[in-house]
Parts: structure tokens; C-alpha cells; sequence
């Protein structure tokens, strides 16, 4: 093995993680294990164990890997080594430190942006076998903190960040009374039912970033679209539950979203700039529920820009001048092929793309996702010099002109503005409807 | 039931022209109609943050900041959700409240008569009022709510003890519980959710989960003996003291009533389960298999499943049919004990059954446009919006509300000139 | 000597025959009852088009990132692939000795091209024992067994080679590459050599998923 180099595990620093292991015995790890191995999973992960003939082509695939100067642990299949491997070998005898090293390289060493299914010629996915690491670690209580933390706000309060019932509509009242100053009848039309589209986001929003509520309001305003949001519960498409292994509440916050959006009687749901949430309403969620298939078309917002221009329902007073670049992030574009549909948007609404590369599929992972920046500051430098190779990447596209960095994901966003600050890699960051809302045509 | 006795069932048709509200006011919302169709309302922008409600052309008596959440109680009482400097309340028929909060939201109705609640945040504790009465205690949180049937209880989720963000190790001690009419139960929980009150008013369930792993069924704070993956929506007997709710047991879905299972077959997916009237059957929507949809009735699914999925499953008044919508593709389905009608539809509502169950009507959309469909025939009446048909007591009229060309109408037509 | 001979062209040959083809039958089943049984949703989300979209991107050389990002491994790869199902099936020898049993033949190699192919298995053996130990991301995940497979593979080339070559003891080698020839048999259905029987399908699954759910490129 080469000489790697040393992982910078927080040790003691994480009390989810550390209280819960504080509990664990021999036994009840055990059980836990062969629980989840016996009634939770079947053949994806038994043929995958099967199958994977341990060639290592899976780990150029991985950011952290790259980062990290090739070092093995950080190989995706060396990430499978030192959780799934073991616990599959040893038949669930493994100690309370096992658990605890599992559950930091399961959380907050893999984005599960299943980059390396597309480098593993079999099409293992390992991001697949990191789940159900994750599901073993939600069983015995050792998530970390914050994440977790996040999954209880998503279980009272059905959004992820302890956003109160009143807080919801006030907060979208209060957007509406200042879009208002800017078009005087502009509404948020909330509890529409019937509304052709009902608009959700993510917690965030609401709470940090109500300016990005107030963009779409103008843009969906000025597009003349007949949409609603909810007042109630239902509002938020986000899903860290999804990332925990909290299958249950992950199918509970779905469930709320589609039904309100069923309640309400609109043909499609749009939402905002988001990635993970595009992947647990498109793609996870769904499926827990037994949807094959969102029942209700749910629709990323680069996708409904994609359409708004393409109509003419929005036209583009003067192109952002500046040059940009722009991240594909994984759920929705490994994960829901909007790239092609992006750069459309970009081109439309931007004087100049400057391509990073590898770029589309292909693209490098923000190392926020997968609920890695959920699990807080303890991580935050995991994260960021687990993903040395995007500010390469962001570097050579910016020595390419590029002057903005457009990423239409919140996770991404905040991931990318870490990156991007730690290694003064000196670009501005910006979602897409900011740009949009800045270039179109008001009345 | 909806007591339409007293209602104008006179063959015909009466018209509220709404064509001058437009000039008349900076902006006119989304128009609501009363169930007797005799009135139309709507929220009006009167000026700057001053708002109105125009009902059949009159205005409220005053303006408020902010109006929203506008509603026609059954007893046809006009409510809505207003706020008057800084302060929110409920008005109702232009009257508010007496007592002001410090925001109100999630109005719940009663379902045949006059009254209803809301949630309460007052000096950031929570609780609910109920025609204008807020609950003795506040709580530090409150997330789910309920009104019982008659409309005189209510009930929420709250949360029991303080716990800040960020303390994961105290929020799985429990720290939510419910509470009927503002008293909590004294046993706490993870999470509450999904509460229901029993039809006479005394007893109150919910969703609970004793953990982050356990979920069952708790009935007055006390819990089934049984514990399960996960649990949906408990329901009450319309008569009897018993409580029903899917449980999950080895990834699959089965009814479970009062801790024992009662619909042994297993479903992927089995929610919103229902007692028909006389509480002798049950309804539910269900997943017999992976992305296939339906109803299942005692335990029995309909032999047609439909691909997206299934909703707003109703008994007949005399609790022999079932009536539902299934989607699939961009396509709504109205379907009847199994059967879907030969039209489609881009947007359907709840079937509407007459009182003895031989006809059904619904409101549906096609093409932008919006109309009532009486036992798969389109009716006449395509229009810019309409309402929920209502048949009348002796089921041999329907009443029809609907706006075209900015004038509402309201249309009684026998039942067998329905598609003429 | 003869009479080893005869057993491992006899009853074992049959056994191993046996071994391989129920043995490959039965994962193969026992894999899909498992779908059936925990996870029939798989089913619903497999693609005829985009199974194979994906299976022909992956066994065309080059025609995946992750081939052209290793272009020497690319090539050693496919030829040993290749060389490994052809040789033994189109090798005179071999269908000398089915012609013998069953009275069936069919089109063979040159020997001399069986040769030259036999010492592309071979080497390609040496390259992947080379690439095990001394790249660490490869390194790093290699067990025991990992050899174990490896030697199993080489083993009916290398004895092959020898014995057709007559070098050292002709008997001995004649009967060694038989018999290990028979172990490779008995060792696919139940060894990692079972991505042959599994890897069409794990790359159909994540095909159907990238192409139909994801409208997305898997390579």
C-alpha cells in the first residue's frame, strides 16, 4: 500500500456518532446487521459482492480518491472494503469502532453520486452498497449529529429545517408583499386548488434564502403560469431522511409532498433549484411508496426554465455579460439527464459558457452531496480536501475566462462556495434563477 | 351529508354577473362558492395592503391588511384567514373575531356545519382556537392538527418538552405528544402525526413512533400492544370504539384494527382507508403490486389497477358502491366499484354519489376548460371554473355552479335532462 | 497414468460439465427467485433498449470513458477475454475429442494461432498479477483469493501450452490441464469467475436505470 495520506477523522468531535456507539454491544450490532442484510436487501447486493472482481477501475471515478492523491481508502471499492466487506465476512461480529469508522466513511466519505457506477464495467453501484451501510448505521443509532438532527425537523415538522407551521406562510406573505413593490399584483397564490403547478423548495429557502422564493414568484409571474404553493406541510421536496437510511421517514415526507400536491389538484409539481430533492421525489421516495414512477410529473427547475424560454414566456432583456462555467450536479444531471436542457437555459440567458471538464455525466460531485454537508462543520474540511480536484477543475476553467460559477443545486452551491473559498479559487457562484431573474424581461 | 333541504331545488338557473369586479378592484383572486351556490365570493385588492372580500358584487363592511385562505363554511358562512395591524385572526362574513394572534393558519372545517379552527401561534407558543376560543395551553411547537366531525373538538400534536435543534439525544427520549381540546397525554412519544378524533368527539389517535425504529397506533395516550415498521393514518369507527390503520410488517402493508391484523393480505402500499357509512365495510387505496394502484374493499382489491395512481376513494351515502380516480400517464380516471368510465380526463374530483347510489356526477377538466360529468356523459355546461356538482335530497336534481365568460351561474337540472 | 486419463476425460469431465452448467443455472436462478422474492421491483425498471445500449458500450474496446482512460489494460482485457472463450472451444484438439465422443466437430484454429492465443491468456495473467500488486487502489482490495482466481485461469493455459508443446512430462501435463481445465469449469458458478454469468445482468440493471429512469449515459 502506498504511503496515504493520513484521513483526517474527527475523532470525538461528532456526539451522534459517539453517544450512539457509547451504546452498542457485540450483540446488538449483530442483529442489526444480519437484520438489515436478510429482510432489507437481496440480490442487487448480493450479486454486486458477488460479482465485483475487485479490479480497482472504479476508483478514478472517485473525487475523494483523486483528491486524496490516489490513496486506496478512499477508492470507492475501498470504501466497500472497510464497511460492507467486513461486515459481510465477519457476519455482523464487528466492534463498536468498526461501526463508528463505517459511519463516518459512509456519511461524509461518499457523495453516493454514483459517479463510479459509470466506471465500473460491471455497472456495480456502490453508491447502492454505501446506502445500506447507512441503513445499518441509522438502525443502531450512530448517524452523525447534524444529519440526523435534520431527519428529526423532517419528522416533525416535515421540512429540514425546523421551519415552523406559521413561519411557512408568513415568510411567503412577507416575499409577496416585497415582489409586490417590484410588480404590484404580483401573488404567491397559496392553497390554489386546481392551479396547473404547484412550486415547492427546500427549507433552506424559507429560512436563509427567501430572495431565491421571491425570483421564482417574479418568474412565474411574468411567465403568466397558473401556480399555487401550499400553505401546510407538503411545501418542502427535500429529503435528508433519504441520506440517513431513515427509509420510513423518507417515505412519510414523499408522501406528504405528493398528496399535497394531489390535494391541491395540480398537473405537474415544479421545484427549485435542487438536487438532492429532485432525486427523492424523482427517483428514491417513489419507489418506497411503490410508485414506479412520480405520480404526479415532477419537474427540476432547469427543466420548467428550459420551457419558459423555449415557449417565449420568458424573453431576456440584455445576456449576463459575464463568462461562465457551469457544474452539472449529479441528481440531476447523472441523475435526471437535464444537462443538454442547462446549457440550453445557460446559452439563452449568458453571453458566454465556458465548459468545465470532465463536464455532464461525467462532471465532478460537489462533495456536499449525498447529505455529506448535512453532517456539518465537524466534516467541513473532509469535504473540502476530500475534493481538491474540483478546484482544479474549477481552476482550469477559470483560467479559460471563466468569470461566474452557475450551479442549479442548493447542496452544490454550498459545497462549491466552501471550495471555492478555501483554495481562492475566485469565482462568483450563482444559481440560474438568479441570473434569470436578473436578464429577463419585467414588465 | 350535507343537508340541502332548505336549498332552492327549483328547476332552473340563476346568474351573478362578476364581469365589473375586475375594473372595480386592483386585483381580483381565485372566486370560492358557497355549497348552496347561491353566493360567490372572492378576495379583492382594494389599495395598498388593503384588501376586501367581494361577495355577489357587495364588499365586506371593512378592509384588512392581508386576506387569504378565503372559504365558504357549510352552513354557508364566508371565513377567511385576515390581518389587521400586525395582528391575525379569522373573519367570518366580514366580522373578526374577537381575539387577535400572532399568526393563524391551517383552517380546518367543520364537515356539515358552521364551525371552525385554526392554528394558533401567540408570543411564539402554539395552541388552537376554535370560533374564535384558543385552547387554556400553549405548547412550544404544534405540527399536526384535527377537528373532530361534528366540529367541536379539536386536537394537535405538541410538542411536551423543550427541546433546542441540534439535541438529537433528547428529541429520541420524546418530547411530542397529543393533545384533545388543549390537554396533552401524559405520555410522550418521537413523533406524532396523522391525528384523529372520534366521531363523538371523546376520543382522540394518532401515529406515533416510540422511537426512531417503532411506530404504532396510540388511542387516548395509550399504545397497541404491537409495534410495526411503519403505521399510516389511524381511522375511527363511525360507531363502534374501534381504531383501524395500515401497519407495515416484513417491507409489506397490511390493515390492522385495535393491534391485530384484519386484512391478513399483504399490500405494497395500503393507505386511506375509509368505513363506509354504516361502518360494516371498509375502503382503501391500495398497491397490490409494485406500481400497480387501486381500491381494495374488506381486504379484497378491484381487478383493474391503474399505473400512477389512485385517489379520493368515497363510499355511496348508502355505503354499497365506491367511487375513486386513477391516473395514469397524464390521463384521470372517474371509477366506479372497478370500472373506469370510457372518458378521460385531464383533471377529475371526488365522485359524488346521489343519496341512493345510482347516480354519479363529478367535476372535471379537459382541454383548460372545466364542466360536470353525470354517469360517463359530459354535461353541457363547459366553463372557465366550476364547483363540485350536489345532488339534491331526493337525488333526481343536480346542482351545478360554475363561471363562464365572467358570470357565475347556478343551474338546477333534473337528473335526466343532465346531458341534454 | 492412462487410467487418471480416462477419469478426468471420463466421469470427471462429465461432473465438471455438470457442475458448470447446473451450477450456472442455478445462480442464475436462484438470483432472479431473490429479485422476485425481495425486490420484484427491479423488474418493472428493465429495458430491452437501454440494457443493451449499455451491455454494447461496455464490450466494444474504447467505447467507454473508463476504456480510453486505460488504454493498455483496455487491450490486454478484451484479448484475453477473447482468447480465453475461443481457444478452448475452437482448439483442434479439443474438437478431435469431441468428434471422438459425440461424432460432432466444427471449424478449429490453426495451431499455431491457438498458440499465439494461449500465451495472450497467459500473459494477460502476468499483466493482471502485476497490476494486483503493484497498483495500490488494486492492491488495497485484493484478497487471497484474488490469486486463487487468477491461478485457476492460467492454470489449463499454461498446462495446455505444455503439454501440446510436449515439453517436460507429457502424460502428467496432458492430465494436469485437463483437471484444471475441470476446476476452472466447477469454479465459475461459484467463485468471482461468476461475473461471467452475472455481469450481463448487473450492467443491463444499471443500463436500464441510466438510460430509462435517469435518461442518462452509463460509460
Amino acid at each position: 500500500m502506498t504511503e496515504a495520506a493520513k484521513k483526517e477523522t474527527p475523532k470525538g468531535l461528532d456526539q451522534g456518532i459517539e453517544v450512539g456507539a457509547s451504546s452498542l454491544t457485540g450483540e446488538k450490532i449483530e442483529g442489526v446487521i444480519k437484520s438489515v442484510l436478510d429482510n432489507e436487501t437481496g440480490a442487487r447486493l448480493k450479486t454486486y459482492v458477488d460479482t465485483c472482481i475487485h479490479c480497482g477501475l472504479c476508483s478514478e471515478a472517485c473525487h475523494y480518491y483523486l483528491s486524496h492523491d490516489n490513496d486506496p481508502r478512499y477508492s470507492p471499492v475501498g470504501k466497500v472494503k472497510q464497511t460492507m466487506w467486513e461486515m459481510l465476512r465477519k457476519k455482523g461480529k464487528v466492534s463498536p469502532e468498526f461501526i463508528k469508522k463505517a459511519a463516518v466513511i459512509s456519511h461524509t466519505e461518499c457523495n453516493l453520486c454514483k459517479r463510479c457506477a459509470m466506471y465500473c464495467p460491471f455497472g456495480i453501484d456502490i453508491a447502492y452498497i454505501m446506502s445500506v451501510v447507512r441503513r445499518i448505521i441509522h438502525r443502531l443509532g450512530v448517524t452523525p449529529l447534524y444529519i440526523q438532527d435534520t431527519a428529526h425537523s423532517h419528522a416533525v415538522t416535515m421540512n429540514q429545517m425546523w421551519v415552523k407551521g406559521d413561519e411557512w406562510p408568513d415568510t411567503l406573505q412577507w416575499q409577496e408583499e416585497e415582489a409586490q413593490d417590484e410588480i404590484p399584483c404580483l401573488r404567491i397564490p397559496l392553497d390554489k386548488e386546481g392551479a396547473d403547478i404547484m412550486y415547492s423548495v427546500i427549507a433552506p429557502e424559507p429560512k436563509f434564502q427567501a430572495q431565491l422564493i421571491y425570483q421564482a414568484a417574479v418568474i412565474m409571474d411574468v411567465a403568466g403560469v397558473n401556480w399555487t404553493m401550499p400553505s401546510g406541510i407538503g411545501w418542502d421536496n427535500s429529503d435528508m431522511a433519504m441520506f440517513t437510511g431513515d427509509n420510513e421517514l423518507m417515505g412519510r415526507i414523499k408522501r406528504t409532498h405528493y398528496e399535497t400536491a394531489s390535494r391541491l389538484k395540480v398537473k405537474r409539481i415544479v421545484m427549485g433549484e435542487c438536487g438532492h430533492a429532485f432525486r427523492s421525489v424523482y427517483d428514491m421516495g417513489n419507489r418506497w411508496l411503490g410508485w414506479r414512477e412520480p405520480p404526479i410529473p415532477i419537474v427540476h427547475a432547469i427543466d420548467f426554465y428550459y420551457e419558459l424560454i423555449k415557449s417565449g414566456k420568458i424573453k431576456i432583456a440584455k445576456k449576463y455579460d459575464q463568462p461562465v462555467t457551469l457544474h452539472d450536479p449529479c441528481n440531476v444531471v447523472r441523475g435526471g439527464g437535464l444537462h443538454e436542457k442547462a446549457r440550453y437555459v445557460i446559452r439563452a440567458i449568458c453571453e458566454e459558457l465556458i465548459e468545465m471538464h470532465p463536464n455532464r455525466e461525467h462532471n465532478y460531485c460537489c462533495a456536499a452531496g449525498g447529505g455529506v454537508i448535512n453532517c456539518g462543520p465537524p466534516y467541513k474540511m473532509t469535504r473540502v480536501h476530500g475534493n481538491k480536484i474540483k478546484a482544479e477543475q474549477l481552476f482550469a476553467a477559470k483560467a479559460k475566462g471563466a468569470k461566474t460559477l452557475v450551479t442549479p443545486c442548493h447542496n452544490c452551491h454550498s459545497g462549491l462556495e466552501d471550495i471555492v473559498h478555501h483554495y481562492e479559487v475566485g469565482l462568483g457562484l450563482k444559481f440560474i434563477s438568479d441570473i434569470l431573474y436578473e436578464v429577463m424581461e419585467k414588465p | 351529508m350535507i343537508d340541502g333541504k332548505a336549498w332552492d331545488w327549483e328547476t332552473g338557473q340563476k346568474k351573478i354577473p362578476m364581469s365589473d369586479w375586475r375594473g372595480r378592484f386592483g386585483w381580483v383572486e381565485e372566486p370560492y362558492v358557497s355549497l348552496d351556490g347561491e353566493k360567490v365570493a372572492a378576495i379583492v385588492n382594494t389599495g395598498e395592503e388593503a384588501f376586501n372580500v367581494c361577495v355577489n358584487g357587495d364588499t365586506w363592511e371593512r378592509d384588512f391588511d392581508k386576506i387569504w385562505h378565503l372559504r365558504f363554511l357549510p352552513d354557508g358562512c364566508l371565513t377567511a384567514l385576515v390581518s389587521d395591524l400586525g395582528e391575525w385572526t379569522v373573519a367570518v362574513d366580514g366580522s373578526p373575531w374577537q381575539n387577535m394572534f400572532g399568526y393563524v393558519w391551517n383552517p380546518l372545517y367543520s364537515r356539515n356545519n358552521g364551525h371552525m379552527a385554526v392554528a394558533v401561534q401567540q408570543d411564539m407558543r402554539y395552541c388552537m382556537a376554535l370560533d374564535g376560543k384558543a385552547w387554556n395551553e400553549t405548547y412550544a411547537n404544534i405540527t399536526y392538527f384535527a377537528l373532530s366531525g361534528c366540529g367541536t373538538k379539536t386536537a394537535g400534536a405538541v410538542q411536551v418538552v423543550d427541546a433546542d435543534s441540534g439535541e438529537i439525544h433528547k428529541f429520541k427520549q420524546g418530547t411530542f405528544s397529543a393533545a384533545l381540546q388543549g390537554k396533552a397525554w401524559d405520555t410522550t412519544f418521537v413523533n406524532v402525526w396523522n391525528l384523529t378524533i372520534s366521531p363523538d368527539g371523546e376520543h382522540l389517535a394518532a401515529e406515533v413512533r416510540q422511537s426512531l425504529y417503532d411506530y404504532t397506533i396510540a388511542v387516548d395516550g395509550q399504545t397497541w400492544d404491537r409495534v410495526y415498521t411503519c403505521v399510516w393514518e389511524p381511522v375511527f369507527h363511525p360507531t363502534k370504539h374501534h381504531v383501524v390503520a395500515p401497519v407495515r410488517k416484513g417491507g409489506y402493508w397490511m390493515l390492522a384494527q385495535d393491534g391485530e391484523i384484519l386484512w391478513d393480505r399483504p399490500f405494497v402500499q395500503l393507505w386511506h382507508q375509509m368505513f363506509s357509512p354504516d361502518g360494516d365495510r371498509i375502503a382503501a387505496v391500495v398497491a397490490p403490486g409494485y406500481g400497480r394502484w387501486t381500491v381494495a374493499i374488506d381486504g379484497l382489491p378491484w381487478k383493474q389497477s391503474f399505473k400512477d395512481m389512485v385517489t379520493d376513494a368515497v363510499f355511496s351515502p348508502n355505503g354499497k358502491r365506491v367511487g375513486a380516480l386513477a391516473k395514469e400517464d397524464r390521463s384521470w380516471y372517474v371509477v366506479l366499484d372497478g370500472v373506469p368510465w370510457s372518458n378521460t380526463f385531464d383533471m377529475a374530483w371526488q365522485p359524488v354519489f346521489s343519496p341512493d347510489g345510482e347516480h354519479v356526477a363529478a367535476k372535471i377538466e379537459k382541454n383548460g376548460k372545466f364542466a360536470v360529468a353525470l354517469d360517463d356523459h359530459l354535461g353541457p355546461h363547459i366553463c372557465d371554473a366550476a364547483w363540485d356538482p350536489i345532488f339534491s335530497p331526493e337525488g333526481d336534481k343536480i346542482l351545478l355552479r360554475f363561471i363562464e365568460d365572467n358570470t357565475y351561474y347556478r343551474r338546477v337540472v333534473p337528473v335526466g335532462e343532465f346531458a341534454r | 497414468m492412462h487410467e487418471l486419463y480416462g477419469l478426468l476425460t471420463g466421469p470427471l469431465a462429465w461432473a465438471a460439465f455438470f457442475v458448470f452448467i447446473g451450477g450456472s443455472l442455478y445462480r442464475l436462478a436462484t438470483m432472479l427467485i431473490l429479485v422476485h422474492k425481495k425486490e420484484k421491483f427491479i423488474f418493472t425498471y428493465m429495458s430491452w433498449k437501454y440494457s443493451f445500449r449499455s451491455i454494447f458500450h461496455w464490450i466494444i474496446p474504447f467505447a467507454t470513458t473508463n476504456w480510453k482512460k486505460h488504454p493498455v489494460l483496455t487491450i490486454v482485457t478484451f484479448a484475453f477475454h477473447i482468447c480465453l472463450f475461443l481457444t478452448p472451444l475452437f482448439l483442434l484438439a479439443h474438437i478431435v475429442l469431441w468428434d471422438e465422443a459425440w461424432h460432432i466437430s466444427w471449424w478449429s484454429l490453426p495451431d499455431s494461432l491457438a498458440d499465439m492465443m494461449t500465451l495472450v491468456v497467459v500473459g494477460a495473467c502476468v499483466f493482471y498479477l502485476i497490476r494486483r500488486i503493484s497498483l495500490p487502489e488494486v492492491q488495497y482490495v485484493t484478497s487471497a483469493s484474488d490469486y486463487v482466481i487468477l491461478l485457476i485461469v492460467a492454470a489449463p493455459f499454461v498446462t495446455g501450452f505444455i503439454a501440446y508443446h510436449q515439453w517436460l512430462n507429457y502424460p502428467l501435463f496432458l492430465n494436469l490441464h485437463i483437471l484444471s481445465g475441470e476446476i476452472m469449469l466447477v469454479a465459475i458458478p461459484f467463485t468471482r469467475l461468476s461475473h461471467m454469468i452475472f455481469s450481463p445482468f448487473t450492467r443491463a440493471y444499471m443500463g436500464s436505470e441510466f438510460g430509462a429512469v435517469r435518461h442518462a449515459k452509463d460509460w
